[in-house]
C-alpha cells in the first residue's frame, strides 16, 4: 500500500486531500499503535476550521455567559415583554390548544406546504382582494421563515438568472449576503444609511439603483428596516418604483415584520402593494417569526407575482424542483397555527390587537429612550433619528468601538454595527441605557459619527 | 433571460399606475422557465385520490398506515405533545438546534454507552428530517472536499440524486440489486467498493433499503466494513428506518455498530419521519464521528455556518416531541412497543401476501417479498405490468414496481395478490 515514509506522513492543516492514495497520519492518542496498524484513520476533516461565531446569534451567547446583573441583551431581534421575558402569543396559545384537541395527523405537507397556509399568507400580503390574487398570478411556496424563503429565491435566481446581480442595502441584515454567497449569485451593494442624518440616504440609493445593470434584482425591506430602522417615505417608494421600472430591475422584497413596525398589517404591507398594483413582477420573503412570535417554528413563504397563472404554475414547479432536494416538503405545525389564527375571525382579530399591543411597547420605548438621551445628553446632540426610525431596531450610529465600549463598560450586548433591539428593552432600562449611549457616543474610543 | 427582458424593452416607457392590464400585456421575466416534471412518487397518490373506485388501494406512497388503511399518530407523540403545549417558549432553538433531541439521537445510533459521546467526538446537529440531513452532509462534503464525489447505490430513493446533484458533488453510482434473485448483488457491491478509487465517499442505507427492501446480511456487512477499511473509504449511512425495519432499533443500528468497531469514522443521518410517523415536523439528525472533540467542535460550527443561510436555524416542535419521547423511560417504552408494532404489521403482510400468491399457484417464486425488509417491496414487476395493475384493478404504485407494504391491510391483500398473479399470469 503506501511507502513508509507516506504511512507516517502528517496531513498538513487546511483542507484536507482526499485524492485517490492512502490516507494516513499519527494519530495523537495512538503513537504506540501506528508501528502496529500501518494505515491508521485520520478523519477526512482534519483541515476543518472552526467557523466564526455568527454575529448576531453570537451576541446572546455572549450576553448568557456575563454574570453583571446590569447587563442587557439588545442583541437578537426576538420580541420581550416589559418585563423582559419571552412572549407567546395568546392567540397562539389558542391556536395550539385548538391542534391538540383536533388531533389532526402528521403526515407530509405537499412540498409547496400547507394549502390553507398558502392562500391566508398571501392574502395577508397581498389583501385578499387584490386582483393578482383572482387573476391567480401568485406562486406561493410556504417555506422555512424569512431564511429559507430567501434562499429559495437566491438558488431560483442563480439557476434562471445566473448572470443576474442582487443589489442589496448598505447596511443590510447580516444573513442576506450570507445566503446569496452561499446560493452562488452575485451582490452589490446601493447606499441606504446615511451616518451623517442617521437616516436614509435616498439620492445615493437611487443613484446606485440606476447605475447597475438593467434587469438586477434589487432586495428591499419592506418595513421595518433591518438593521437600521429606517423606512422610505410613500413617496420616497413611488421614486424607488419609478426607477426600478426604468431599469427593468426585479424587486424582491423582504417582509419580516409585516404588522410590527406601524401595528398594521395592512399599512406595513403598502410597499408591496404599491409595485404589484404597478404590474410589476415581484418576489416576496415573509416570515412569521416576529410578528406571531413563531421564531423556532420557522414559518414563512415565498411569493412570486408572476405576469400570467401560466408562468405562476411553472415558476412554482421550479421553486418546488429546488426544495424537495433542500428539506422535500416544510414543517408543518407553525403553518397549522397560522391557517388557524388567519382563519378565524375572533382568533385574528385577537392578532391584529396583540400586534398593535408588541407595536405599541417598541414605540413607548423609543419615546422614552429619546426622552432619556435628550434630557440627560448635555452636548446639544439631535436624538430624535430614533423617533424617526421604525420597528423592532434601532441604528445608534455607534462605531464598532463605541459598541465594544457599550459592552465591556455597560455590560449591554448589541451587534457591532451599532443596532439595538429595542424589542430587548424596558422602560425600566431607558435610562441606563441613555447613560450607556452618552457616554459610548462621547468617550468610547474612535472616530464618533 | 435576454430574450424575455429584450422584448419588455421595445416599446417600454416609463410607467407609472399602470393596473393589472399592464402584466398581462407585459413580457414577463420567466418566459425561459419550463414546468418541472412531476415528482414521480407523489404523483400517484394524486391518481389514487382522484380514482373513484370501491376497490382502489395505495401502495404507492413511504407513510404507514394501519389495518384500516388509516395513517397514525402514535400515542407516545400525542401524549408528548400534551406535556410540550402550555410549555411554550418558541424562542430560536441554537443554530445547531435542539441539544436534547441531538443527544438522544445519537444514543439511538451509536449505542447508549458508547464512548464516542462520553469522549465528545461527534459532531451533530438537528437538520429537517433526513433530506435535510442529507444535503446539510452533501454541502460540507462539497465545501470541504471539494474534489470528492459520491457513490450512490442502483437504485436509490431518487430524491438522493437530487441532494447531490444540487449539493454540486459529482456522482456515480454502485451496483446493488440483483433484478434476477430481487435480492443483493453481492459480488457487484464488492467489485465496485473494490475498483472505486482509494477514500471515496458512500452513501449506505442502514437498513430497510428504499425502494428493494434489500439490506445485506450481518456477514456482507462485516465484509463491507472490512473491504471499506482496506480502501479507506468513507462511509455515510443514511438511516431512515431505524426501528422500523426489524422493530428492533438496536439490531436495525447493527451495520453502524459494525463500522464503528471496525474504526472507522462515520457520517449519519437520522430521520423520525417512518419510526415515530413525524413526517410532517420534519424532525432528523445528522451526525459525523470525528477524530476528537475539538475537531467535532469544528465541524459542528461548520455544519451550521451552513445551515444558517438555508433555514437559520431548524424547526422546533419535531425536536421537542423528540427529546420528550426518547428522555423519557416511560415513553420511550411505549415508543418501542408502539414502533415493534407497525414493524410487525408489515412483517405480518409480508407474509400474508406471500401465502395468498402461493395459495394462487403462482409458478413464481416470491420468496423476496419476506426475506425483504422495512416499508418497501421490490416486486420485480414492469413498468408495463405496473400499468396494468393500475388501469385494471386501480392498484396505485410507483414505476419501478416498489410497493408500499405500509399500504397493505388484512382488507386488501387477497385483492392485491390476486392483481399481482394476474399481471403475471398473462405476461407469462
Amino acid at each position: 500500500m503506501a511507502s513508509s515514509a507516506a504511512a507516517f506522513a502528517v496531513l498538513r492543516g487546511g483542507k484536507s486531500e482526499a485524492r485517490a492514495g492512502c490516507r494516513v497520519g499519527i494519530t495523537r492518542k495512538n503513537f504506540g499503535r501506528v508501528m502496529m496498524a500501518l494505515a491508521v484513520d485520520v478523519s477526512r476533516f482534519e483541515g476543518v476550521p472552526m467557523a466564526p461565531p455568527d454575529p448576531i446569534l453570537g451576541v446572546s451567547e455572549a450576553f448568557k455567559a456575563d454574570k453583571n446583573d446590569l447587563k442587557l441583551n439588545l442583541g437578537v431581534g426576538a420580541y420581550r415583554t416589559e418585563e423582559l421575558q419571552p412572549y407567546v402569543l395568546n392567540v397562539v396559545k389558542k391556536a395550539e390548544t385548538l391542534m391538540l384537541e383536533k388531533g389532526e395527523n402528521k403526515e407530509y405537507l405537499p412540498i409547496e406546504g400547507l394549502a390553507a397556509f398558502n392562500k391566508a399568507t398571501a392574502e395577508l400580503l397581498f389583501g385578499a382582494d387584490n386582483p393578482v390574487l383572482k387573476q391567480g398570478r401568485v406562486a406561493t411556496l410556504q417555506s422555512l421563515s424569512g431564511t429559507g424563503s430567501l434562499r429559495l429565491a437566491a438558488a431560483f435566481i442563480q439557476r434562471y438568472f445566473p448572470e443576474a446581480k442582487v443589489l442589496i442595502s448598505s447596511p443590510t441584515w447580516g444573513n442576506h449576503k450570507n445566503i446569496f454567497n452561499d446560493a452562488r449569485v452575485p451582490w452589490s451593494e446601493y447606499r441606504y444609511y446615511d451616518p451623517k442624518t442617521v437616516g436614509l440616504d435616498f439620492e445615493g440609493m437611487i443613484a446606485d439603483i440606476q447605475a447597475a445593470p438593467d434587469g438586477s434584482f434589487v432586495l428591499l425591506h419592506g418595513c421595518a428596516h433591518n438593521p437600521t430602522g429606517i423606512d422610505p417615505t410613500p413617496e420616497q417608494w413611488e421614486k424607488i418604483a419609478d426607477v426600478i421600472q426604468e431599469k427593468k430591475h426585479m424587486p424582491f422584497f423582504d417582509v419580516a415584520y409585516q404588522g410590527f413596525a406601524s401595528g398594521s398589517l395592512d399599512e406595513d404591507a403598502s410597499s408591496v402593494r404599491l409595485f404589484v398594483e404597478r404590474g410589476l413582477e415581484v418576489f416576496v420573503a415573509q416570515s412569521y417569526s416576529k410578528n406571531l412570535g413563531l421564531y423556532a417554528e420557522r414559518i414563512g413563504a415565498i411569493n412570486v407575482v408572476c405576469s400570467t397563472p401560466e408562468v405562476a404554475n411553472r415558476v412554482k414547479s421550479q421553486l418546488k424542483r429546488l426544495a424537495r432536494p433542500m428539506y422535500s416538503n416544510p414543517p408543518i405545525h407553525g403553518a397549522r397555527i397560522v391557517a388557524n389564527v388567519v382563519g378565524d375571525p375572533t382568533m385574528f382579530g385577537e392578532w391584529k390587537q396583540e400586534m398593535e399591543e408588541m407595536a405599541g411597547r417598541i414605540k413607548n420605548v423609543r419615546q422614552k429612550l429619546y426622552d432619556s438621551l435628550s434630557a440627560k445628553d448635555k452636548s446639544g446632540k439631535d436624538w430624535s433619528f430614533i423617533l424617526r426610525q421604525i420597528g423592532m431596531f434601532s441604528y445608534t450610529g455607534l462605531n464598532k468601538t463605541q459598541s465594544d465600549n457599550m459592552t465591556d463598560k455597560w455590560h449591554i450586548y448589541m451587534t457591532k454595527d451599532g443596532r439595538i433591539s429595542l424589542a430587548g428593552l424596558s422602560l425600566a432600562k431607558c435610562e441606563y441605557l441613555a447613560d450607556a449611549i452618552i457616554d459610548s457616543f462621547h468617550n468610547g474610543l474612535g472616530t464618533a459619527k | 433571460m435576454a430574450m424575455s427582458r429584450a422584448a419588455a424593452a421595445t416599446g417600454a416607457v416609463t410607467r407609472r399606475r399602470l393596473g393589472a392590464t399592464a402584466a398581462r400585456s407585459m413580457a414577463s421575466w420567466f418566459g425561459h422557465v419550463e414546468p418541472a416534471a412531476k415528482d414521480p412518487i407523489l404523483g400517484v397518490t394524486e391518481a389514487f385520490l382522484a380514482d373513484p373506485s370501491p376497490d382502489k388501494v395505495n401502495v404507492g406512497v413511504g407513510a404507514y398506515r394501519d389495518d384500516n388503511g388509516k395513517p397514525v399518530v402514535l400515542d407516545c407523540v400525542r401524549e408528548a405533545e400534551r406535556r410540550i403545549t402550555g410549555n411554550m417558549n418558541m424562542e430560536y432553538l441554537p443554530m445547531g438546534g435542539s441539544i436534547k433531541m441531538i443527544e438522544e439521537s445519537l444514543k439511538l445510533a451509536y449505542g447508549e454507552d458508547s464512548q464516542f459521546i462520553k469522549d465528545k467526538r461527534i459532531a451533530a446537529v438537528q437538520a429537517l428530517s433526513g433530506t435535510g440531513a442529507c444535503r446539510l452532509f452533501a454541502d460540507f462534503q462539497k465545501r470541504f472536499l471539494p474534489d470528492s464525489h459520491i457513490y450512490i447505490p442502483t437504485p436509490t430513493w431518487a430524491n438522493h440524486h437530487n441532494i447531490w446533484r444540487d449539493a454540486q458533488v459529482p456522482q456515480r453510482t454502485f451496483t446493488y440489486y440483483h433484478p434476477e434473485s430481487r435480492g443483493l448483488d453481492f459480488s457487484g457491491l464488492m467489485d465496485d467498493i473494490k475498483n472505486a478509487p482509494d477514500g471515496s465517499f458512500f452513501l449506505l442505507h442502514a437498513c430497510a433499503h428504499n425502494p428493494t427492501g434489500v439490506d445485506p446480511s450481518e456477514e456482507q456487512w462485516r465484509e463491507i466494513s472490512h473491504q471499506f477499511k482496506v480502501k479507506n473509504h468513507f462511509p455515510f449511512f443514511d438511516m431512515a428506518y431505524q426501528g422500523f425495519a426489524s422493530g428492533d432499533p438496536e439490531r436495525d443500528a447493527k451495520a453502524i455498530r459494525i463500522f464503528l468497531e471496525d474504526g472507522h469514522q462515520i457520517g449519519c443521518a437520522q430521520s423520525y419521519a417512518k419510526n415515530m410517523g413525524l413526517y410532517g415536523q420534519r424532525a432528523g439528525c445528522l451526525s459525523i464521528l470525528c477524530d476528537d472533540e475539538m475537531q467535532a467542535v469544528a465541524v459542528k460550527s461548520q455544519l451550521q455556518q451552513i445551515a444558517r443561510p438555508m433555514y437559520s436555524n431548524p424547526p422546533v416542535h419535531g425536536a421537542l416531541i423528540v427529546s420528550t419521547i426518547l428522555g423519557d423511560p416511560e415513553l420511550k417504552t411505549l415508543w418501542l412497543k408502539e414502533v415493534k408494532g407497525m414493524a410487525d404489521r408489515i412483517i405480518g403482510m409480508r407474509k400474508a401476501l406471500k401465502q395468498n400468491l402461493e395459495k394462487l399457484g403462482s409458478p413464481m417464486s416470491w420468496e423476496h417479498i419476506t426475506n425483504q425488509i422495512g416499508m418497501f417491496c421490490y416486486s420485480g414487476m414492469t413498468p408495463e405490468q405496473v400499468d396494468r395493475l393500475t388501469n385494471e384493478f386501480h392498484i396505485y404504485m410507483t414505476r419501478n414496481g416498489r410497493i408500499s407494504m405500509a399500504g397493505v391491510t388484512t382488507g386488501n391483500v387477497a385483492y392485491l395478490a390476486n392483481a399481482i398473479h394476474e399481471c403475471h399470469a398473462v405476461i407469462i
